[in-house]
C-alpha cells in the first residue's frame, strides 16, 4: 500500500486553503474551493483532506469515522492524537452521518474557542436556495442549499445557538468545495 | 530581494496553524479574545508583534500588502514592517489603499472605505477593554462570559457626570454583535464607525499579551454610549493644510514656537490622492 502525497507545496497550498477557510467562515454560506490538487483515499474527498492539513496537527486530537485508510493518511500527514470519541476531539471529521452536536466539545463561557470544529462531508452544496442565513458575515441574507445533512440538524442548531457563544463550528465539505456555518449564524427555513 | 534561511513570512509552519486556528475561532466568536502562544519576533513588543504575527499567518504570495502607522505610509514602524515582508514573503507590497488586499494598521483606519475581501489587521497594545476597570485577567474573563459591562457603562457615566461628556478620544470601546465588549485598539474615536458593517475582515492582534480577534464583514460595531449621551467622533475643527479635507481625520503639526500650527491629513495615501486628483483638475 501506497500513501498519496498531502499538498505538492504544502506552505503554499496550506496558505490557500487557509484563506478559503477563513473567506467560508467571515462570509457564512459562501462557498469557496479548495484542495483541488489532493488525491485522499476515500472516503476523504480532497475539500476535508485540505482543511485537515492545513489546521490538524498533534495539538488538535481528531475524531473520524473514514475508516483505515484514511486513518493512516491523516496520521502521516497530520500527525493528530486520535480521540477515543467525538466529545475529546477539538477536530471532528464525519465522512457519514455526523455525531449529535451536544455530544460534541462546545467550551465554556469563559473560554469558548476551546469547542470542536466540525467537518461534514455532505453530498452538495449550492449558493442562491435553501437556507437563509443570517447573522455576523452576512450583509443581509445568503442561501445555502445543503445536501445530505440529516434531517435532525436544523433543529439542533437552533438548540446550540441558544447557548452562544458556546457551540461547535461547522464546515461542510462537497468534493473540493466548502462552505462554513459559525455558530453564531441563524438557519431561516427557505 | 527575498531573504533566504527563513520560511515564507518568517513564522515555521507549526506557529502558522496555531495561529491560524487561534483566527478561525475569533471569526468564529466575533469580538472575543483568543488566547494564542505568541513568539518572539524580531521587532520589541509596542512595534506589532501581534499584528506581524497575524499578517505572516494571512499572507500569501499574491497578496498587496500595505502597512501604515497612524494613517502614514512613511513613518519607521510602517515602513520596517513592509520591508518586513518584502525580504520574507517576498510579497508586493503598495501604499494604496484600493490596491492592498492585507492592510496592517497602527491605530487608525483607512479614509478610503474597504471593500470585500480585504483584511484589516490591527495592531493592539492592550486587548482587554476592562483592563483599567479591572485588573484580574480571571475576573474579566467572568465579565465576558456574562457581559456584564455594567463597569465601563460606569465609567462613562462618571465622565459625563464630571466632565459634561464622555473623556476618550481613542480606544473608545465598542460593542460587537450586541455581544462582547471590545478594544477597538488605540484608533482615534473618529474612527469607529466605520468599523460598523464594514465589508472588510478585521483581526487583532496583541503580541504581548498573547490574544487574537476578530469583526467579521459587516457586523454590528456600535460604540458605547447612552441615549441621551449619544456618541459622537471628534475631529480637529478645521481644513487639511495640503488637500483641503474637511473630512478626514486630522494631525495638528506645530510650525514655529510663536503658537503657529496648521493641520493636515493622518492618511497620507488619502491626501496624497486627492492632492494628485486637484493637480490633474488643474492640468485639464
Amino acid at each position: 500500500m501506497t500513501l498519496s502525497p498531502g499538498f505538492a507545496d504544502p506552505v503554499a497550498e496550506a496558505q490557500q486553503s487557509f484563506r478559503a477557510i477563513l473567506a467560508a467562515l467571515s462570509r457564512p454560506g459562501r462557498v469557496q474551493s479548495l484542495g483541488a490538487g489532493l488525491r485522499p483515499p476515500a472516503p476523504l474527498l480532497p475539500a476535508a483532506a485540505a482543511v485537515l492539513l492545513t489546521l490538524a496537527d498533534a495539538d488538535t486530537p481528531l475524531w473520524h469515522d473514514a475508516g483505515a485508510a484514511a486513518d493512516a493518511w491523516l496520521r502521516f500527514h497530520c500527525g493528530s492524537p486520535a480521540a477515543g470519541r467525538p466529545g475529546e476531539a477539538r477536530l471532528v471529521l464525519a465522512c457519514g452521518a455526523p455525531p449529535p452536536l451536544s455530544e460534541l466539545d462546545a467550551g465554556s463561557d469563559e473560554a469558548p474557542e476551546d469547542s470542536a470544529t466540525l467537518l461534514v462531508q455532505v453530498a452538495g452544496l449550492a449558493e442562491g436556495s435553501g437556507w437563509r442565513l443570517t447573522g455576523p458575515g452576512i450583509a443581509q441574507e445568503h442561501r445555502l442549499l445543503v445536501e445530505g445533512l440529516p434531517s435532525w440538524f436544523p433543529a439542533a442548531w437552533e438548540a446550540q445557538r441558544r447557548g452562544f457563544p458556546r457551540g461547535v463550528d461547522v464546515l461542510l465539505c462537497a468534493g473540493t468545495r466548502i462552505a462554513a456555518l459559525p455558530r453564531g449564524i441563524a438557519l431561516g427555513q427557505g | 530581494m527575498t531573504e533566504t534561511g527563513y520560511n515564507f513570512a518568517y513564522l515555521d509552519e507549526a506557529t502558522k496553524r496555531m495561529i491560524r486556528r487561534a483566527i478561525l475561532k475569533a471569526v468564529a466568536i466575533p469580538g472575543h479574545q483568543v488566547p494564542f502562544g505568541g513568539r518572539e519576533m524580531p521587532l520589541p513588543y509596542g512595534w506589532g508583534t501581534g499584528g506581524i504575527q497575524v499578517t505572516a499567518s494571512l499572507i500569501g504570495r499574491d497578496d498587496v500588502l500595505k502597512v501604515i502607522d497612524q494613517g502614514a505610509d512613511d513613518t519607521t514602524n510602517a515602513v520596517s514592517i513592509r520591508r518586513f515582508f518584502a525580504r520574507v514573503a517576498g510579497v508586493a507590497t503598495t501604499e494604496r489603499t484600493a490596491a492592498a488586499t492585507i492592510i496592517q494598521t497602527r491605530h487608525r483606519i483607512p479614509e478610503t472605505p474597504l471593500r470585500e475581501g480585504q483584511i484589516l489587521v490591527y495592531q493592539v497594545p492592550m486587548p482587554e477593554p476592562l483592563f483599567r476597570l479591572e485588573p484580574r485577567v480571571a475576573e474579566t474573563r467572568r465579565l465576558h462570559a456574562l457581559a456584564d459591562y455594567g463597569l465601563m457603562q460606569v465609567k462613562l457615566y462618571e465622565d459625563i457626570a464630571r466632565l459634561g461628556h464622555v473623556g476618550l478620544s481613542y480606544n473608545y470601546p465598542v460593542m460587537v454583535n450586541h455581544r462582547y465588549l471590545m478594544s477597538p485598539s488605540p484608533i482615534p474615536a473618529f474612527d469607529n464607525p466605520k468599523m460598523h458593517r464594514m465589508p472588510a475582515l478585521q483581526v487583532f492582534g496583541a503580541g504581548r499579551e498573547k490574544r487574537i480577534y476578530a469583526v467579521p464583514p459587516y457586523t454590528a460595531v456600535h460604540s458605547l454610549d447612552f441615549e441621551d449621551h449619544p456618541f459622537r467622533p471628534i475631529r480637529a475643527d478645521a481644513r487639511c493644510a495640503l488637500c483641503g479635507s474637511d473630512a478626514s481625520y486630522l494631525d495638528e503639526v506645530v510650525t514655529d514656537d510663536a503658537g503657529g500650527r496648521l493641520f493636515v491629513c493622518s492618511d497620507t495615501d488619502y491626501c496624497g490622492e486627492r492632492q494628485a486628483r486637484q493637480r490633474r483638475g488643474e492640468a485639464a
